[in-house]
């Protein structure tokens, strides 16, 4: 690790106008994946702004009959929670489908949604990374891609968003709820959050410099059957190959977001018109456009193979 | 060489990881700039480990992992990948388990660590200790203190009603099964293989039946 100095933050604002002081700062929450990443020099902050201390650690419910849920909730807790057990159950198993149970103990709600990618090139500081070191190349492309994105990449950058609670949030359409260094709130829908690649694969959210997360919020409970369902390598401990999150209304309507296959959640909402006629004709629109390689093309099967399980699984 | 010349090179091998550590011993001294140890970012915390006020002025990059095998010697606690994966580290704070890798030393002003050597001693087992000796729970040994602090926090989480991957209803408070021990304790491996005798250990102590 290189050497950083660290502060412990005593309020959302004094946060936010300290990383803006600070321009090689980083926002420290549970410190799962930036401690992981600065040990391998990935990310080398020479100052740690430590958030653990601000009272942002609630869940509340809103005024529209949503829940509010702070920026330092613990993956724990969020998938324990009463009201999301019954309400939003997805994000409970979405939650509950990642990491370890140790991690999920530290992991807070804003760090979910800033992990960044599992790629192995990423993590190979020997080996190009366009998003490592902008400009370098991507060694993704043409090398190994099982784990690597089929749709919404670019010839910059193939990795995919590795987040569970991401994806059961897209489907839920969260917003996020931020402040920035002069101390302005904003609201971000989650939809818009996370980026594509594009030419600057290094941007991977709508966060301007210094912006802190403070909440995510939920809108009123949509009801239905909520379904999450993430094929991996081995039945627990595992990042998704591709994950279905779903909620399906007994009309057959309903929402579906997909995890593993691209940069960020994906979901189409004009796939889902086609939600009553099945897996095939969801997946079909959902996936069209898709650019899998050899090695990772099995992705658009599986995700229609899992959606045709998760609707049997609602409709039973 | 000097003491200095050594505290560099250690430096130097924490940074680094045990994979390289060989090489950069060698290299450390002669390769990298010497940078004085007084100008590297300190900051002081005060822990409570195992019942014990600690007073500690750390280097901030140290891990509460290290914190606790270099300075406080608490040498129960197990470096395995150093990254989260293996959960050889695994201790409580303030009753949770964590991975003591992934958090820093400095972010734990005041908290109640609970390692490996305060769950109980060998005179008087903690009744997981007990069951992992009696049910041979181990091989090699090296990933058994996580092992036992693992389970020792999956069963209060059970208790706490905080449910997992596997439980089938999410509205029902949770409860005890094998394939729930199964998958909480995913979060530790043990390259040994002794998952099942692990297993008949944490049972027994839940005086459950799996
Ligand atoms: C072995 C292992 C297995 C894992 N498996 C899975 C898995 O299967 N599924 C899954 O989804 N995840 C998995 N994870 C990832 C884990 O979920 C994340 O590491 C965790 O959620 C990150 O949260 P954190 O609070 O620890 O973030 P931190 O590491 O503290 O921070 C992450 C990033 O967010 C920024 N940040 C933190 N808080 C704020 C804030 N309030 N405002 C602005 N920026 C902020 C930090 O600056 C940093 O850049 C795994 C991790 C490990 C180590
Ligand atoms: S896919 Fe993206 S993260 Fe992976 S090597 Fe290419 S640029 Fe880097």
């Amino acid at each position: 690790m290189k050497p950083f100095t660290y502060e412990r933050a005593t309020s959302a604002s004094a946060a936010a106008a300290a990383a803006a002081d600070n321009p090689g700062a980083k926002f420290i929450a549970g410190g799962t994946n930036l401690l992981d990443l600065m040990k391998l020099q990935i990310e080398a902050p020479s100052h740690l702004i430590d958030v653990n201390g601000l009272d942002l650690d609630k869940i509340e419910p809103t005024q529209d009959g949503g829940l509010r849920i702070g920026a330092l909730v613990r993956n724990t807790d969020l998938a324990a929670d009463k009201r999301v057990r019954k309400d939003y159950g997805l994000l409970s198993r979405a939650l509950l489908a990642g990491a370890s149970g140790q991690l999920r103990n530290k992991a807070t709600t804003a760090g979910n949604l800033l992990q960044r990618t599992r790629c192995p090139y990423f993590y190979d500081t020997n080996q190009p990374c366009n998003k490592r070191q902008p400009g370098s190349g991507c060694s993704a492309i043409g090398g190994v891609t099982r784990q690597l994105a089929v749709i919404g990449s670019s010839d910059a950058c193939i990795a995919t968003n590795p987040s569970d609670m991401a994806v059961a949030m897209r489907a839920l359409d969260a917003m996020v709820e931020t402040i920035d260094p002069a101390g302005a709130a904003r609201r971000i829908p989650v939809a818009d959050f996370h980026r594509l690649p594009g030419d600057t694969p290094q941007v991977e959210t709508a966060l301007q410099p210094g912006e802190l997360i403070t909440a995510v919020t939920l809108p009123k409970p949509v009801g239905g059957k909520q379904i999450y369902h993430k094929v991996r390598d081995r039945a627990s401990y595992a990042f998704a190959l591709i994950s279905v999150a779903a909620v399906v209304q007994p009309d057959g309507s309903g929402r579906v977001a997909v995890g593993g296959v691209a940069h960020k959640p994906w979901r189409v909402e004009a796939a889902e018109g086609e939600m009553p006629h099945g897996a095939k004709a969801v997946a079909e629109k959902l996936l069209a456009g898709a650019k899998p390689t050899d090695e990772n093309a099995f992705k658009l099967p599986l995700v229609e193979r899992t959606l045709a399980a998760v609707l049997a699984e609602a409709r039973a | 060489m000097t003491k200095h010349d050594i505290e560099v090179t250690r430096r130097g091998v924490l940074a680094t990881g045990a994979a390289t550590a060989a090489v950069l011993a060698v290299q450390a001294a002669y390769a990298q700039p010497i940078v004085p140890l007084a100008s590297l970012p300190s900051a002081k915390v005060s822990l409570v480990v195992n019942g014990h006020n600690e007073d500690l002025t750390l280097d901030t990059r140290t891990t509460l992992l290290d914190a606790l095998r270099e300075h406080l010697h608490l040498t129960g606690t197990k470096k395995g990948c150093d990254h989260g994966q293996c959960g050889a580290c695994t201790v409580m704070v303030n009753g949770r388990r964590i991975n003591s890798c992934l958090t820093l030393a400095v972010m734990h002003q005041g908290d109640k660590v609970t390692t490996i050597e305060g769950l109980g001693t060998p005179e008087q087992l903690h009744p997981m200790q007990a069951a992992f000796i009696k049910h041979d729970g181990y091989q090699c040994g090296y990933c058994t203190p996580g092992q036992i602090c693992s389970a020792v926090a999956v069963l209060a989480e059970i208790k706490a009603d905080i449910p997992s991957h596997v439980t089938g209803d999410l509205l029902p408070h949770a409860s005890f099964s094998a394939d729930e021990v199964r998958e909480r304790m995913s979060g530790n491996i043990c390259r040994c293989g002794a998952y099942s005798n692990i297993l008949d250990a944490i049972t027994e102590v839940s005086g459950e039946t799996a």
